[in-house]
């Protein structure tokens, strides 16, 4: 089976964001970053399908060619291509138009996948919209929020996260899959694969090679301001034995703060 | 109009999607604009009595045997053919799993943005704001749509259920999916925990990381929540990736973000991912015996000490005042 995983670059969890106000944008210098951490489930997912039922796997994404490294990690982790779609706008918070534009690239470029796999939401814009969006576009079945796959033949049954319960899905190929923490651990590149990647030439597309026109990819999101919240001032410590301060905090919960 | 989904579960409607129509209908009054419900299904008209008593004026209910299993492919279909008809200015949903699962999809059936999560909803010169966290609550984007209608998921516990009444116009219909238009649907539901609330909706979450020192120690902290009234229990990332509770209680950028009226976390330092996943909770309480543990920049009260002796004391004292 044909897989195409679709995986952003996003600031490091451990960072601490900045905003540039002139321009609502965020502040990339002193930022590290990486392959969101829900995408690197979708690869591993990707490439055990590929292990147990062979196929292709290609690694896509969307942005500038600072991206190109995570499309590496991807080729160091396994897959067989990876592409970019060359975006000139940084991040517009807007699922929309990428998921106009990945579905295009779907038709376009990758009319043979059977499955496409997303992570369950990238970290940084965090609107999980995109692969339920996708899936539309192309009038495919989808499961997000995925903690388990089983792919046999032309079908597909998926275990989703709600809230206290676990939803089953069945479903058809081909279809959208997005995944949550849970539905594998992810392997590490190997120094093999890393020196592979370093060779394999990257295609580069860019939305008008996908045939769109330049007003279907503009975003629908119109950003009035991004705030960074102030910093809480300082907390009552309380003091005593575990007894005391136990007493204590019960107290405070009930007749100050009201929330018990 | 502002058209809100309600979602039904185990025939009782969720209260986050009350929480979603209050604030529909807020908007609504101060655009002038009628708030209006819609939901799926059969033999609800109880459920419609509830919603105009929480300010639904009308509520369509879309009966289709097909969809009595949910599929965001179907139910999406026959939403979309009644925004057609009736075209609301904006349509909300609970940011629940179902409302997350099938909001994108509806937009891009309509070929509509969508603002997800929202924290905030105003309305400034005639026109919806919505505000909502990212990078996981480390900063917040206000934000407008310029397509229509406009579409935004509402964060559950964040917002008011409504409390003022509306006529509840019950209006039925029943749709029809052409044939091979449901190529995905829900078979089976596991009840993996019994009605367990989750943390993404609890009013109380009860936290545990690395300080707890092993996954029996997690035991203790389900006999808090067994105590406190809608209350749940959550974990911080190196406590799931050690095995010592499932991921779905992983509170954090990587986990769930949680906006509960109290949030307790024993034995948590309060990594940045961890406090941008929890800090928008209401009342934050940190338990460590590290005085300089981040979480206390957080927290609202904080007891230096050890979490094996604070937290039976702990429950015997709620205990004595829940009993009350």
């Amino acid at each position: 089976m044909n897989i195409v995983v679709f995986i952003k670059r996003v600031p490091d969890t451990e960072s601490k964001i900045r905003i540039r106000r002139e321009t609502n944008t965020l502040v990339e210098e002193g930022l590290n970053f990486i392959i969101s951490p829900n995408d690197e489930y979708a690869l591993e997912e990707a490439l055990r399908l590929r292990e147990t039922k062979g196929g292709k796997v290609t690694a896509v994404t969307l942005g500038g060619e600072e991206s190109l490294p995570i499309l590496r990690k991807g080729l160091a982790m396994g897959v067989d291509e990876a592409v970019l779609i060359k975006d000139d706008l940084k991040e517009t918070y807007d699922g929309l138009r990428i998921a106009r534009i990945l579905a295009a690239a779907v038709r376009v470029r990758f009319a043979d996948a059977d499955l496409l796999l997303f992570g369950r939401m990238s970290v940084g814009a965090d609107n999980a919209q995109v692969p339920a969006m996708a899936a539309e576009f192309l009038g495919w079945p989808q499961a997000t929020v995925v903690t388990k796959l089983e792919i046999d033949g032309p079908a597909g049954i998926a275990y989703r996260e709600i809230e206290g319960a676990v939803e089953k899905t069945v479903f058809s190929l081909p279809a959208v899959v997005s995944a949550q923490k849970g539905l594998n651990e992810p392997r590490y590149e190997t120094l093999k694969g890393i020196m592979a990647a370093k060779k394999k030439v990257i295609p580069i597309l860019t939305p008008a090679d996908l045939g769109l026109r330049a007003e279907e990819t503009w975003p629908v999101v119109e950003v009035l301001g991004i705030e960074i919240p102030t910093a809480k001032a300082a907390g009552r410590i309380l003091t005593g034995t575990p007894e005391e301060t136990a007493r204590e905090l019960v107290r405070l919960l009930r007749d100050e703060a009201k929330v018990i | 109009m502002i058209l809100t989904y309600i979602e039904v579960r185990e025939g009782k409607i969720k209260k986050s999607s009350l929480e979603a129509l209050g604030e529909a209908r807020r908007r609504a009054g101060e655009l002038n604009v009628a708030a209006a419900a819609v939901l799926l299904g059969g033999g609800l008209d109880d459920l419609c009595v509830e919603l105009g008593s929480r300010g639904a004026e009308k509520v369509f209910v879309l009966e289709n045997s097909e969809l009595n299993f949910y599929s965001a492919q179907g139910t999406a279909h026959v939403l979309a053919g009644l925004i057609a008809e009736i075209a609301p200015l904006a349509v909300f949903f609970a940011a629940s799993a179902l409302g997350k699962d099938l909001a994108p999809r509806l937009a891009a059936r309509l070929g509509v943005g969508l603002a997800s999560d929202c924290v905030k909803t105003a309305v400034r010169n005639g026109r919806l704001e919505f505000t909502r966290p990212i990078y996981a609550g480390k900063a917040f984007l206000t934000l407008a749509l310029k397509s229509s209608p406009q579409l935004a998921t509402l964060r559950p516990n964040v917002f008011a259920p409504g409390d003022t009444a509306a006529a509840g116009e019950m209006v039925k219909k029943t749709v029809v999916l052409p044939d091979g238009a449901v190529k995905g649907r829900v078979s089976e539901i596991l009840g993996e925990s019994g009605g367990a609330i989750d943390v993404s909706e609890a009013e109380i979450v009860i936290s545990g990381g690395r300080g707890l020192r092993a996954p029996e120690s997690f035991q203790l902290l389900n006999e808090l929540a067994a105590i406190l009234p809608k209350a749940a229990v959550g974990a911080s990332r190196s406590a799931v990736d050690s095995g010592w509770i499932g991921h779905s209680h992983q509170v954090g950028q990587t986990g769930k973000t949680v906006s509960p009226n109290l949030y307790l976390a024993f034995g948590i330092s309060g990594a940045i991912q961890h406090l941008a996943g929890m800090s928008s909770s209401k009342i934050i309480v940190a338990v460590n015996k590290d005085p300089e543990a981040p979480i206390f920049k957080v927290a609202d009260y904080g007891i230096v000490g050890d979490v094996f002796q604070i937290i039976p004391a702990l429950k015997d004292e709620l205990k004595k005042i829940l009993a009350d």
